[in-house]
């Protein structure tokens, strides 16, 4: 019996030493948002395991493409793939880290947080049909301020972007308007406005041009000390952005209920709901050729999400609730399969 | 380097120069039995690469074809009539692009042509000899700065310049003519097709104006000592005398630089605004087909859209090829009209 | 003094003048931007942008991966265009001369010399990347190396005009075959200026973003391996810059700073060469 014991102790122990000189690294592509929340979660995770993730953002679609022909790891995308499609190209998805997008103006006198807008005087703004700031729209909003004559400059995005997307869906939700003659995609065929390369292209736009009004990532309004605006959400109330209010939408979110975890968090019920938040999603082969990899990206993420949550919020994103991690993880057990039918997490 | 450099000659083969000035004569055939077949060998390899040179224009066009056949497919002829960019609905007209590649780099030579035939004057007329050397490196130093970088200084630092100054001083100075006036008015906001047009001029300026100085150095002393023999002043030998005779490597260097703004990515994307309209001011956005596909190349995933994409890449490439097969054509014209061809 | 000779003198003085305005106006440019470059670059430089990896925002690093990236790339690249562009040069000056051949390639080599590198890279993209299916340091040289070869073969097949028709012939009397008297003797005469085109295709291929934005992309950590993607500069500039985190941003500087340098120490040196070369002739 010891004889038997010690030989698979020295069995196993070879094994654990072989598979981990291995230290194999993992790749994956995808989303521009995300990129620098994984990046500081991959070189931490280096730090503690040795296991390199190499992240390249080449944007959503291309994070997309390169996970179907499973030249990746795993694929990133803002935009949530749908059930039928994830079915259709064999892949699963879940949420990694959540963010808001925040409008931004700049209008003589107004201090940040001051402005009131809703959901459908933004979407015909940047449809057009508002076309300067005493508009009696954006007044009546705001009583309280003094708004000058100046005509508006829409800045939007010139490349694709989840932050559009997340945008566009919003306008898309408020605005059956905007639904029908633009909706929501990475990339639009704006109605109005010029486009800024970036957040950065956005940011730096709306703080040149006088009387306009932009969108960003909330990272970009925060340290960029730029003129953010209340928007009402989906209840009625007036909110900033913060935390806070990106975490509260993100709660309402039915993650469990939703296949795919497809949940697209803007205009979410609650009263302190920020109603522009998006969560950004993770791509990877239900049916896994090599597992082990699939075994070092789920390792990977079941930290990043458990202990990355300080670097996370540092870096202006919100992350995963608690709760919600353990659906996730419930979903890599149950969904992602080795060759042999084997869950690859457990 | 330009084409214009003739070989220096030594007096005894003048008279053979004199027919074909521009090329080293024809040694003679070598003793059979020199190594022929090694020649051969040698001959047959240089001849290969630079065939090779040939099919790689040919491969670059042929898989710019056939990976944009989608989109001509779907679009036809309309591709490049249509002014309209939607990738929702996937529709996609290639207009608006073409035409603020065109403008932008038609403001770049208007604004770098005479300033850089001011530059090239300067440093060979006027310049003291022992600045010529560091101020002649510090225009090429214009060229070695990477092209982000222009494009970051555009957006961060010349675009508030220009659209709190300069802009309005346009405006107030053209706004109201009749025929230049639309081009002026609109939101002083610094960015557009005109600073977009701006900053390319400042990027072409260093290509041109170092080949013009490279061709206005090499004219024949004679020439320029006989102008001011008979009186001429510096300005007038320089228009009479100099530019007639450079204007093939002034035409080539011109054709350079247009080469080179026409394909810009990085500093006309971050200040020309993308958006993909065509209006009468120049003040307004607009999009150039370098910027287009480096904004949304990346995040095409359909198709269509790459297809269309790459369409415009083809259009870009092909504009190219048609403004320097017309420089070439007009060089030989003006071969022909000086005698030196048929 | 005739009115006539007043006027010429006016038109004279009124050029010079606004040929002195326009090189002020060049030089007040450089001035802003090397300013702009130097000012906020400058306080980045630091040894350790030699010895750390690109960092993810709100750690200290540096640009080791990405400097190493580049130097490999652009150096692949110029072993790739070197003697395609050389050999090719070789042809035009003394084979194919005035042929449709060469005519026509001459021809084509000044349209892919004005090729907006953009479409050079969407090229590579779709005849590499897309086939092979992942980026690589490999599709970037690649790129770079179809900028780079008509540099190389204008410069060397102007080089090679400029030798005197007697060396040639010299040699050819001699006895030595032709291409003894092309390897050994024109292009030996002319190295300086070849080598200078050479290193004029090199400043040219450190500073391009475009092509590699759609082949070698980047890389976080450290890469050795060429059918990776490979850190590079210009793209971390591109990516850095585009952000709200400042020491990212100060990183874009720094590299943008070291890419301006190198360009130009290039520049000087191959101009330096080009005239020990032409003196010593």
């Amino acid at each position: 019996m010891r004889k038997h014991l010690t030989q698979g102790f020295l069995a196993a122990a070879t094994l654990a030493v072989g598979l981990s000189a291995q230290a194999i690294d993992i790749t994956g592509a995808g989303a521009t948002f995300p990129y620098p929340i994984y990046a500081k979660w991959a070189e931490a995770y280096k730090a503690k395991t040795g296991v390199g993730m190499n992240y390249q953002s080449i944007g959503s679609g291309g994070g997309i493409a390169q996970i179907k022909a499973k030249t990746v790891d795993f694929g990133a995308s803002d935009m949530p793939l749908k059930p039928e499609d994830l079915q259709a190209a064999g892949l699963m998805q879940f949420p990694a880290i959540i963010g808001g997008v925040v409008p931004i103006v700049n209008v003589e006198g107004i201090a940040p947080g001051a402005m009131k807008l809703t959901g459908p005087v933004l979407a015909d703004i940047y449809l057009g049909k508002i076309k300067s700031w005493n508009d009696k729209a954006i007044t009546g909003l705001n009583p309280g301020l003094k708004l000058p004559a100046d005509p508006i400059t829409v800045v939007r995005r010139s490349d694709g972007s989840g932050t559009s997307f997340i945008w566009t869906d919003y306008l898309s939700k408020v605005s059956p308007e905007w639904k029908t003659k633009v909706g929501a995609n990475t990339a639009v065929a704006w109605p109005e406005g010029v486009g800024g390369k970036g957040n950065e292209g956005v940011a730096a736009y709306v703080q040149r041009i006088k009387g306009s009004i932009g969108y960003v990532e909330y990272a970009y309004a925060k340290r960029n000390k730029m003129t953010y605006t209340q928007v009402q959400n989906r209840d009625g109330q007036f909110v900033a952005p913060d935390d806070d209010t990106f975490q509260a939408a993100a709660a309402y979110a039915d993650w469990k209920g939703a296949p795919g975890f497809y949940q697209i968090l803007t205009d979410q019920p609650g009263k302190a709901s920020w109603p522009i938040t998006g969560a950004s999603f993770i791509l990877m082969h239900a049916k896994q050729d090599k597992p082990q990899n699939a075994a070092e990206v789920l390792r990977f993420f079941d930290w990043a999400l458990k202990n990355g949550q300080k670097m996370a919020t540092e870096l202006d994103y919100v992350p995963m609730p608690d709760a919600v991690i353990k659906v996730v993880a419930d979903a890599w057990k149950a969904q992602i399969k080795d060759g042999a039918g084997k869950a690859v997490w457990n | 380097m330009t084409a214009t450099a003739g070989t220096a000659s030594l007096p005894m083969s003048a008279a053979a120069n004199a027919e074909r000035p521009e090329r080293a004569p024809r040694p003679p055939a070598p003793r059979k039995g020199a190594a022929p077949w090694q020649d051969l060998l040698f001959e047959r390899t240089t001849m290969f690469f630079a065939l090779l040179v040939l099919f790689m224009l040919v491969g670059i066009l042929g898989a710019l074809a056939w990976t944009s056949v989608p989109a001509f497919q779907k679009f036809g002829f309309g591709f490049f009539v249509t002014n309209v960019w939607n990738p929702v609905t996937m529709d996609f007209g290639a207009v608006a692009p073409i035409y603020g590649t065109l403008v932008t780099s038609a403001i770049a030579l208007v604004i770098g042509v005479p300033v850089s035939f001011g530059i090239a004057i300067f440093l060979t007329e006027m310049c003291p000899s022992a600045l010529k050397r560091p101020l002649g490196t510090a225009v090429e130093l214009l060229a070695a700065i990477p092209s982000i970088i222009y494009g970051m200084w555009g957006l961060f630092v010349f675009a508030p310049v220009f659209g709190d100054y300069i802009q309005p001083l346009l405006t107030r100075a053209f706004g109201d003519l009749w025929i230049l006036g639309p081009l002026f008015r609109g939101a002083p906001n610094g960015i557009g097709v005109l600073s977009a047009g701006v900053i390319l001029s400042i990027m072409v300026i260093p290509f041109i104006a170092s080949v013009m100085r490279d061709v206005f150095e090499i004219v024949p002393p004679v020439l320029k000592e006989s102008a001011y023999g008979i009186g001429a002043t510096t300005w007038e030998v320089v228009w009479n005398v100099v530019l007639p005779y450079t204007r093939v490597g002034v035409i080539g260097g011109i054709m350079l630089g247009l080469g080179r703004a026409l394909g810009e990515t990085m500093a006309v994307t971050f200040v020309i605004g993308n958006a993909y309209r065509i209006s009468a001011s120049l003040f307004e956005p607009g999009n150039s087909i370098a910027s287009a596909l480096a904004n949304e190349f990346n995040e095409a995933a359909d198709p269509v859209h790459r297809a269309s994409l790459i369409a415009l890449g083809l259009v870009l490439f092909l504009l190219t090829f048609v403004v320097l097969a017309c420089s070439r054509m007009l060089l030989a014209q003006l071969a022909k009209g000086e005698g030196r061809t048929t | 003094m005739t009115l006539i000779y007043r006027k010429r003198l006016f038109v004279n003085r009124m050029n010079l003048v606004m040929s002195l305005l326009t090189m002020g106006f060049g030089m007040s440019f450089l001035l802003w931007i090397l300013w702009v470059l130097f000012a906020n670059g400058f306080s980045a430089l630091s040894p350790t942008l030699f010895t750390q990896m690109t960092p993810p925002p709100g750690s200290a690093g540096g640009l080791a991966n990405a400097i190493y990236g580049s130097v490999i790339i652009v150096l692949v690249a110029t072993f790739i265009s070197t003697p395609i562009g050389i050999l090719a040069g070789i042809y035009l000056a003394e084979y194919g001369k005035d042929g449709l051949v060469a005519n026509l390639t001459r021809f084509i080599n000044d349209i892919l010399l004005s090729a907006p590198s953009i479409v050079i890279g969407l090229f590579v993209y779709t005849v590499y990347v897309m086939q092979v299916g992942h980026f690589s340091g490999w599709a970037g040289s690649f790129a770079l190396a179809l900028i780079a070869i008509p540099v190389v073969v204008r410069t060397t097949e102007n080089m090679l005009h400029l030798v005197p028709a007697s060396l040639r012939e010299a040699a050819v009397a001699l006895g030595a075959p032709m291409w003894k008297v092309i390897l050994m003797v024109t292009l030996k005469a002319v190295r300086g200026g070849v080598i200078t085109g050479v290193l004029l295709a090199v400043a040219r291929m450190s500073g391009e973003t475009a092509p590699l934005l759609f082949t070698a992309l980047n890389n976080q950590f450290w890469s050795g391996d060429m059918n990776a993607p490979m850190a590079n500069l210009p793209v971390v500039i591109f990516q850095f810059a585009m952000s709200p985190f400042e020491d990212w941003k100060s990183l874009a500087w720094a590299a943008a700073l070291l890419i301006t340098l190198t360009v130009l120490l290039i520049n000087i040196a191959a101009r330096t060469l080009f005239r020990q070369a032409a003196a010593g002739r």
